[in-house]
């Protein structure tokens, strides 16, 4: 069995990683729409309080969302 | 083009892009706040001066970061393009773009030049892209854009000389189509473009992606693009998102000439992360967000004190000139007890409203509000709620009505909707006098400990109570209430600035105003036609009671002033409102509540501190200064006419203040959900359960102390 493919909400805070493609069709519009393209560079800034939800930063800023919208960003290995 | 005539604008832009502040500097205070058609969200007009005695007038738009709205503040701008396409007007758009995060700032530029429209860009935030170590070729993006580009600083003012000199040479871009529709939706756009009769392909395709939630298209129309849609299977979805993706192709392409990117973040480009650290950390988080609640809740009760006092000299002021100039009559009376307490009414709250929303727009100028929400957001989803409820929550102290209205913001339905339900449990200032008056008629004034008043503190658990009771709404209202709708809290969370005071103070002025206009247009009327009910009767009824009154007067050899006060009590007994006082007696008696009561309980719906001035009626106190103080004893003096012993009892008492803390008594806002949710059915559904929540309350807290 393969390991299980890298989500952002995956990252530790500071860690980076490669956006590859999207769990959620719908979903990725709107990320899609503030920059968070495949192939984009993401690193893990901090999580919230109670670790959700959390802040990434992408294209030169900060973006925050749920854990639940994170992991349908998954990353390449 | 006549040197006088006026030209027309609008400003488009992501939000925090510095949008607002070039619209407050271009049109100073010279701005008016209207609706757009068939929505509640604030159009907001400037006229600006540009060159000579041209002028401008401006649109501010409600930022967005793309022609796909996912919220009703960006279904507006859609909808305006739409319309503005139509008509051909305005005569440009300024695109108002961050150059730090230029990348992101040019999909919403490529997809309004597509439209077709002239285009002037606004580049702001330069000094953070070069923070930042980007550096952009001015030049050479005008070339690669083929519209005017004047880099401006929002803040400071820099380059709106040249916006407006811009503004006013005739734009003329050369047509740029960025995107080719046709390729992504072969046979729809065509078809599309027939049925409407318009010429523009990528304005096609939004139909085709949006007409159902386009509110300036027809019936008709909608249901012919439905079909167009329908019979030729147009994937939205993946044609959204092919769009996006090509866009975005088009505009790294822009970029890789026009902008050298540093390898690594500079110091200075971290500051807002470090910040970030403390700021949201979880234990100074939110130790600090309480600390701030607190200062502002301090801040609405000591500050508005002295404003608030003025105001309510200044009616009382102007009722007795009007007294002493007209001659007593019912006109008089209409204008005094009607109009003018109705306009004390609305005045008398906007020191508190206006203090509490400089705080909050200090707050989302510093970008500290987005990190609220932020660490909030886990906490209030338990409650259905999303991290962006947390300001219409606190603006729900001061008053529900524009604390409503700030729901815009929730994209999601679902969350926006129980956000709208649950505010009005919040105590808002119109139950401060209520409060103040029943609290000092029950709970003695006495120090715990030494150092905690018994009174402040019970006024405290008021507040906390209309919490408690928002929360667990919209936790019941998140189990019964289904939607398959989707919440997104994918957000930029702003690095953080200095507040722009200018920007605070145009923001307190929109506030203030939208509360005289909304809700203070419902006060007065309600106001109006509570004194029509209170003064008018059966006429055998009214004339008996003022024979009545007399010789009762006489018998108890009242002074003169005593008499008509007691005659003024009779009267309203004997009015169409002590009438519905009686009829609902009944019902309000298992409460404790008697008739005098009642007619309280009705007249509270102009808005919940009228209370006082109808028990001042009803206990025959007449006007007269120190109001409060006279009501409170007036209540303590009442006697049960069947005992004989003190009627206000601690039972009757907190049972009336805990019914205030949570029934819905204010038609103002019950008149704003009904236009933020566009049916009738959730006004009703929000009265129905918190009438029944404080029905309920105040049934147990009665049988208990009785």
């Amino acid at each position: 069995m393969t390991k299980a493919q890298k989500s952002v909400a995956d990252l530790k805070p500071g860690e980076k990683g490669t956006v590859c493609c999207f769990k959620d069709e719908v979903m990725s519009l709107k990320f899609l729409e503030m920059g968070c393209l495949p192939g984009s560079e993401v690193e893990l800034s901090h999580r919230a309080p109670f670790g959700d939800p959390i802040c990434i930063r992408v294209g030169g800023y900060a973006l925050s969302m749920r854990l639940k919208e994170a992991s349908t960003i998954m990353l390449i290995d | 083009m006549a040197p006088s005539s006026l030209l027309k604008a609008a400003l488009i832009g992501n939000p925090n892009s510095g949008k607002t502040s070039l619209f407050n500097q271009l049109t100073g205070l010279n701005q008016k706040i209207g609706n757009f058609p068939g929505v509640t969200v604030d159009k907001k007009t400037g006229i600006s001066k540009i060159v000579g005695s041209q002028q401008a007038e401006i649109i501010d738009l409600p930022g967005t970061y793309s022609l796909y709205p996912k919220s009703a503040d960006e279904q507006v701008v859609m909808d305006y393009l739409f319309d503005a396409f139509l008509k051909a007007t305005p005569d440009f758009l300024i695109v108002v773009i961050d150059a730090s995060t230029l990348e992101r700032n040019l999909l919403l530029f490529t997809q309004v030049r597509d439209l077709g429209f002239p285009v002037i860009l606004a580049l702001n935030m330069l000094d953070l892209a070069e923070r930042d170590g980007k550096k952009i070729d001015i030049p050479k993006l005008i070339n690669k854009l083929n519209v005017p580009v004047v880099p401006i600083n929002a803040r400071t003012g820099e380059g709106i000389e040249q916006i407006k000199f811009a503004m006013a040479c005739p734009v003329h871009n050369p047509p740029e189509r960025y995107l080719k529709p046709v390729e992504l939706a072969p046979s729809v756009v065509p078809a599309i473009k027939e049925h409407m009769k318009i010429d523009n392909d990528y304005m096609a395709l939004l139909l085709a992606h949006q007409y159902q939630g386009m509110l300036s298209l027809s019936e008709y129309d909608k249901s012919a693009i439905d079909s167009i849609v329908k019979e030729n299977q147009f994937q939205s979805t993946s044609i959204q998102s092919s769009e996006t993706l090509k866009r975005y192709d088009l505009i790294r392409k822009i970029i890789k000439d026009t902008i050298s990117t540093p390898v690594v973040l500079t110091d200075k480009g971290r500051l807002s992360e470090r910040i970030d650290k403390v700021l949201t950390h979880k234990v100074y988080g939110f130790a600090i967000f309480f600390a701030v609640l607190f200062v502002m809740f301090q801040a609405i009760f000591a500050w508005a004190q002295y404003p608030m006092d003025l105001i309510d000299g200044l009616i009382g002021f102007l009722k007795q000139a009007v007294q002493s100039i007209l001659p007593a009559g019912s006109l008089t009376d209409l204008l005094t007890e009607g109009l003018l307490a109705g306009l004390g009414g609305v005045l008398i709250f906007i020191p508190q409203i206006a203090i509490l929303f400089g705080f909050i727009a200090v707050l989302e100028e510093t970008g500290y509000m987005s990190r609220v929400m932020y660490i909030m957001d886990k906490v209030m989803r338990q409650f259905g709620l999303s991290g962006k409820s947390v300001v219409p929550l606190i603006s729900g102290v001061a008053c529900a009505v524009p604390a409503i209205m700030a729901t815009r913001s929730i994209d999601n339905w679902k969350e926006r909707l129980i956000t709208i339900l649950v505010t009005p449990f919040m105590s808002c200032s119109a139950r401060i006098p209520v409060y103040t008056v029943l609290i000092a008629l029950v709970i003695p004034s006495k120090n715990i400990l030494g150092i905690f008043n018994l009174q402040g503190m019970v006024m405290m658990a008021l507040y906390l109570l209309g919490f408690l009771a928002a929360i667990l709404s919209a936790l019941i209202l998140h189990w019964i209430l289904r939607s398959k709708e989707r919440g997104y809290f994918i957000m930029e969370l702003p690095t953080y600035k200095m507040p722009r005071w200018k920007n605070v103070g145009v923001a307190i002025v929109e506030k203030v105003k939208a509360f005289v206009f909304e809700a203070g247009k419902v006060i007065l009327a309600i106001s109006i036609v509570l004194w029509v009910l209170a003064s008018y009767g059966p006429k055998e009824d009214m004339q008996e009671a003022k024979i009545m009154g007399q010789q009762e007067a006489l018998a108890k050899q009242y002074t003169v002033v005593e008499t008509e006060n007691y005659i003024a009590s009779k009267k309203l007994e004997a009015s169409y409102a002590g009438h519905f006082g009686k009829f609902i007696e009944p019902v309000i008696k298992p409460i404790g509540f008697d008739w005098k009561i009642g007619i309280a309980l009705i007249t509270s719906f102009a808005a919940r501190e009228v209370f006082i001035g109808t028990m001042a009626t009803i206990y025959s106190i007449g006007d007269q200064a120190g109001e409060t103080d006279s009501v409170v004893q007036k209540m303590r003096n009442e006697k049960d006419s069947q005992t004989g012993t003190a009627f206000y009892t601690v039972a009757r008492s907190l049972s009336l203040l805990i019914f205030y803390v949570f029934a819905m008594q204010c038609m103002s806002t019950l008149a704003v959900v009904y236009r933020e949710t566009k049916t009738w059915k959730w006004p009703i559904v929000q009265f129905v359960f918190m009438t029944a929540v404080a029905y309920v309350s105040s049934f147990v807290v009665y049988s208990f102390f009785k």
